[in-house]
């Protein structure tokens, strides 16, 4: 299993039944997958629509893809609607749910992934919106880039929103910030204690009890 | 009654120097011929309020592509290089704005309000320069209206009176965009005779619009 598939996985078991859900692009989209059809979990896709779900293979519809530009099928009792409307919904506290991606996440918890000062200034799109509103933020991350921390003692890059996340999961840990710190909740597959320190650049709590993740 | 105008007709009416709404997300819902009217008549020092500026070569990219503008005000130009190169190398200006927050600032624009306030980009670079309003305790951002002098957008079907009705998350920016700005220009797939699109399908009422132009090619 690679390590998109742990993380992606672990995810899937946060989603309860009958959820609405938004997932950004890239790492996050892949949770849909992992998520038991039999739950009725609604996907929001913030360019519109509540309902996404299968893969349109050879029904492609130009007017409809999700934010990401992708072609996308949706589930029948869907609906679709407008950009303000769909920014209401997740600014508005309807939106259980949001998973995305991150350059890094602090020690208060604050999330950074919209821009690299200098370097990447892609922009924040929904970012911003969906970090503020949603009711329970996941980041879903690999646990170090280029050999770098991401889970780290203070920002490098401007925060996305000044909101504390409600969970991280990589590869290598399931971490939940609370307001007294990072609460390290399971190591990842074969993972040792040792070695998500190691990795990590901030300080984490480490219960008495510390699982690995069973995925 | 609203006859179509020919892309050619439509897009000469709209002087360099606009300020215009594109609808669209991703290209998705972008009124595609209108846009390569503007590419093919020139047209320069363009300010566009959009979702995002699409792709190099594809939509609203082709407006970057040409230097017709000026002035961006999107949420998002990751999937552009183009417009990141003309934005560092000081060609461009890009403006952004937070996805939600730039719909309800059209929104707002359209619908006669002052602003909105917004608990989005609290403490974070999208405050620079914008009031903090407390409401009962909570802190939120001033958010400035949009308007434009034109609002260039996509509907699946138009009757004769200019009613509009979308599809699926081609409507994303249009219907606000079609409330915010001075003159509407539409382009559609398919006209109908007035009466065919059910009152209450109606998305944008007709007489909203100044301007219908068919699509020339599915797009």
């Amino acid at each position: 299993m690679n390590d998109k598939e742990i993380i992606a996985r672990r995810i899937a078991q946060e989603i309860l039944p009958g959820s609405l859900v938004n997932l950004g692009i890239g790492l996050p989209t892949m949770v849909a997958q992992y998520v038991d059809q039999a739950a009725s979990v609604f996907f929001q896709s913030e360019n519109g629509v509540i309902g996404v779900g299968g893969f349109p293979e050879g029904m492609e519809n130009p007017s409809l893809t999700d934010a990401g530009g992708s072609f996308i099928g949706v589930l029948p009792g869907a609906a679709a609607f407008d950009s303000a409307f769909s920014f209401g919904l997740i600014r508005g506290g309807h939106l259980d749910m949001t998973i995305l991606g991150g350059l890094q996440v602090d020690e208060q918890g604050h999330l950074a992934n919209w821009i690299i000062p200098g370097k990447m200034v892609p922009g924040m799109g929904g970012a911003m919106d969906l970090v503020t509103g949603a009711k329970r933020v996941i980041v879903a991350m690999t646990h170090n880039a280029k050999g770098k921390a991401k889970v780290v003692a203070s920002l490098a890059f401007p925060m996305t929103a000044d909101r504390r996340v409600d969970l991280i999961v990589t590869e290598k840990a399931v971490i939940q910030p609370t307001k007294n710190g990072l609460l390290l909740k399971e190591l990842g597959p074969g993972c040792t204690l040792e070695e998500v320190i190691s990795l990590t650049d901030a300080t984490l709590i480490i219960p008495d009890d510390l699982p690995h993740m069973q995925i | 009654m609203k006859h179509p105008l020919s892309v050619t007709e439509a897009i000469a009416l709209i002087p360099d120097g606009s300020t215009i709404m594109i609808g669209g997300f991703m290209g998705v819902g972008s009124p595609l011929n209108l846009i390569k009217e503007l590419v093919r008549q020139g047209k320069k020092s363009l300010c566009v309020i959009a979702n995002d500026t699409a792709q190099k070569g594809m939509a609203i990219g082709l407006l970057i592509d040409a230097h017709s503008v000026n002035k961006v005000i999107v949420s998002h130009i990751g999937t552009n290089p183009e417009t990141q190169r003309q934005m560092i190398a000081g060609e461009l200006e890009v403006e952004l704005s937070p996805q939600g927050t730039l719909a309800e600032r059209v929104r707002a624009g359209g619908y006669g309000l002052g602003g909105v306030l917004t608990p989005t980009g609290v403490n974070t670079l999208a405050a620079d320069g914008k009031q903090l309003i407390e409401v009962d305790g909570q802190s939120f951002l001033l958010e400035r209206p949009l308007k434009a002098d034109f609002a260039l957008i996509k509907a699946q079907q138009s009757d004769y009176f200019g009613n509009l009705r979308y599809r699926l998350t081609a409507q994303n920016f249009n219907p606000l965009m079609a409330m915010a700005a001075e003159h509407v220009i539409v382009e559609v797939e398919e006209m109908l005779p007035v009466g065919c699109i059910p009152p209450d399908d109606v998305h944008t009422p007709g007489v909203l619009v100044d301007m219908i132009v068919k699509s020339e090619a599915k797009a």
